[in-house]
């Protein structure tokens, strides 16, 4: 089996806070990391190799410092790494990321399953995997939570959706996108990290990949992001006054009398 | 092509640093420059006061002809049974279409559908139906493929889908196939009518930024909604409307992946997606037994049981009941949030519910900033004497 997992560097956004002043971001202490549903998706492609042998490759498409979770990735287990890497990258949407990973994909041949993340953090969106599918001509199957068992040209899996599970069996190669629910991700070994220190990275531009510019980056890009703002939040917030008891009796009664009980 | 700092302008004041969503901008030599990774967002143009930083797109290349024509809304069903942001969507479309003076129509595939007539209630001019044993479960491949041949058929200028785990699976490989934009999870839909472009606003970075997205030559322009982001209209039983039956065209289209079974999660009882009330719990819980608590107040209440994510990595409530970005979108009429600390990712799926309730013994929570009423409490208390009191009436 080899497994293809696609990664993405994002900023660390969980804790970040607006100012309310400027209505900005604070940026203070926010790290680049590796988006954390890829971790998930990592993971599970080193489980699969120690399962049926074979290989982790791991890519990303981003600016060159986008290589440290390359490395990052080699530490947990991924065998080798390429960067994709071209000014001409720049300002992709979703189409032409997937455009550009589903190119260099085709280039590195030989792959049996691609693992994405469920979404990333920053983007959010969650469209990169099925569409990366749909260009490279294979099955796709979303928000796995299990596999179960790979055979050589089949493998059977649990998704999740709304209300349960689903057993799916689909034919390889195939692109799924993973859950947290999947996995517990493991830490790097001191084996694994000094791997990751000497490994080489390749970076594949626009020209190793063939690509024409019009096709990549924001040219390549269906839409266009032409306003960014920072939502107003509805601040309501009456706080109840009084001793529990009869909190809980007022609260009762302006929900009375708005009819919501 | 990209982005340039017109250095005789540019000040170095560095007013637009904190603007960039993605932290790229530095100020080098008493001058902006902008790191690698921008996406050309113009965030930090509208906050320059020197016009200093200019951004250079594509000329338009295609000119979109105007054979593109209509808004098409994907009605989802799941055996059978239409699903609500179907209606929610036809709703938002009929004002879009009004705007764009086009027709709206509905797309629905399935086997044995029930009551297809509701979607011209809701404002669908035509319903394209296609009923056919073989899409009787939501075969992806079957769907995709289907799709992109009624698209190119018939050539609408916008299609809007539900982002439910079935529509964020297919459309963004029905949009692949076509070459086309996709927004997904959007809240807001609104039109351009001097361009006819379908504005697409969603939120992003987990709900703290917010983007408007355009998709300028290319068609169909595509979007996701969130179940529960609009509301339904009060359906029209007088709206007359034509139902088109087309025949499903299997030609060149094979599913690859197969269903072989479904395990439903029973612990659901009331949909949280159509409970006018819900009643959740966090982390303040402390443990899966004390769900029962809330359990005995839903009930009292007639409400749906929902849950922050702690709860459920931790395997006290299963992951249905999530409500947050990465679980669902709810919009009750009242939601009670017991031992909820109100995170972004929280809110993200529960700040548009019309009445909030926050139960919670920290008085810095975040959840009491959008709470319309607050209890500074413990939850043990609380929670009970709220049943008790219901109870009794
Ligand atoms: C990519 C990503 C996606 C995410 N998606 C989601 C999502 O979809 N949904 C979601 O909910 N979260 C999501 N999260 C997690 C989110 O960031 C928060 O960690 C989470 O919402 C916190 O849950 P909580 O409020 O239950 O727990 P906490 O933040 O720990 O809050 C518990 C609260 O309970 C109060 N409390 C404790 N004991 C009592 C008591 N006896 N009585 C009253 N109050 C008490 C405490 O004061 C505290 O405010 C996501 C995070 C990431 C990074
Ligand atoms: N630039 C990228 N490089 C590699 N993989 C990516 C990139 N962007 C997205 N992905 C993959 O696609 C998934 C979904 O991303 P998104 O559609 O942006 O939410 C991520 O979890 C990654 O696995």
């Amino acid at each position: 089996m080899n497994v293809v997992v696609c990664l993405k560097q994002v900023p660390g956004i969980t804790e970040v806070k607006i100012d309310p002043e400027t209505n900005t971001l604070i940026r203070e202490g926010i790290k680049n990391i590796v988006n954390p549903f890829d971790t998930y998706a990592l993971e599970e492609g080193v489980r699969i190799k120690e399962r049926y042998g074979g290989k982790v490759t791991t890519v990303t498409m981003g600016p060159p410092q986008a290589e440290e979770v390359l490395r990052e990735a080699i530490s947990l287990g991924a065998d080798e790494a390429i960067l994709f890497s071209d000014s001409a990258f720049a300002g992709a949407d979703t189409l032409a990321t997937a455009y550009t990973l589903a190119t260099a994909i085709n280039k590195i041949q030989e792959y049996d399953l691609i693992i994405c993340g469920r979404q990333t953090v920053d983007g959010d969106t969650g469209q990169v995997g099925p569409e990366l599918a749909e260009m490279l001509g294979i099955p796709f199957v979303a928000y796995v939570s299990k596999v179960e068992e790979i055979e050589s040209d089949h493998m059977r899996i649990q998704r999740m959706v709304e209300d349960g599970h689903e057993a799916i069996e689909t034919l390889l190669p195939a692109v799924i996108t993973v859950v947290k629910e999947i996995n517990v991700p493991r830490l790097p070994s001191l084996r694994g990290l000094a791997k990751a220190k000497s490994a080489a990275i390749p970076t594949w531009t626009a020209i190793e990949l063939g690509v024409d510019e019009n096709t990549v980056g924001l040219p390549g890009s269906a839409t266009k992001v032409i306003k960014v703002f920072f939502p107003q939040r509805v601040h309501r917030g009456e706080i109840l006054q009084g001793e529990l008891g009869s909190q809980v009796e007022s609260l009762l009664d302006n929900l009375r009398e708005i009819k919501v009980i | 092509m990209g982005i340039q700092i017109d250095l005789d302008k540019c000040t170095g004041c560095g007013n637009c640093l904190p603007y960039c969503p993605f932290d790229l901008i530095e100020i080098v030599d008493e001058k902006a420059h902008i790191k690698d990774g921008c996406t050309l967002c113009g965030a930090c143009q509208e906050a320059c006061d020197y016009e200093a930083i200019l951004i250079e797109v594509v000329a338009e290349t295609a000119v979109i002809s105007d054979t593109h024509y209509g808004i098409w809304v994907f009605a989802e069903q799941r055996n059978g049974q239409l699903k609500n942001v179907g209606y929610e969507l036809l709703s938002k479309g009929r004002e879009l279409a009004n705007t764009l003076k086009t027709e709206l129509c509905a797309v629905c595939f399935g086997y044995n559908i029930n009551g297809v007539e509701q979607l011209t209630a809701y404002g669908a001019d035509k319903v394209y139906l296609i009923d056919d044993p073989t899409l009787d479960n939501q075969q992806e491949d079957l769907y995709t493929g289907q799709l992109v041949k009624l698209i190119q058929e018939y050539r609408p200028e916008i299609v809007i889908a539900g982002a439910t785990s079935f529509g964020r699976s297919f459309i963004p490989r029905v949009a692949a196939i076509l070459k086309t934009g996709l927004t997904a999870d959007c809240t807001g839909l609104e039109i351009d009518t001097e361009r006819r472009l379908l504005l697409q606003t969603r939120p992003t970075f987990g709900g703290n930024v917010m983007a408007t997205i355009i998709c300028q030559t290319r068609r169909p322009q595509m979007s996701t909604v969130r179940p529960r982001v609009f509301k339904k209209n009060t359906p029209d039983k007088t709206r007359m409307g034509q139902i088109i039956k087309v025949d499903f065209n299997k030609e060149g289209i094979t599913s690859r992946t197969k269903l072989i079974n479904f395990i439903e999660d029973l612990t659901e009882r009331v949909k949280l997606e159509d409970a006018d009330i819900i009643v959740s719990g966090g982390r303040g819980l402390g443990k899966a037994e004390n769900f029962q608590l809330l359990g005995e107040l839903a009930a009292v209440m007639g409400a749906a049981l929902g849950s922050s994510r702690p709860p459920v990595d931790d395997g006290w409530i299963p992951y249905s009941h999530q409500v947050g970005q990465t679980g669902k979108t709810v919009c009750p009429k009242l939601y009670v949030a017991c031992g909820i600390s109100g995170a972004v990712q929280h809110l993200a799926g529960m700040q548009t519910s019309d009445i909030i309730v926050a139960i919670n013994d920290d008085p810095k929570a975040p959840i009491f900033e959008v709470a319309t009423y607050g209890i500074v409490g413990d939850l043990f208390k609380v929670v009970p004497m709220l049943t008790e009191k219901l109870k009794n009436e």
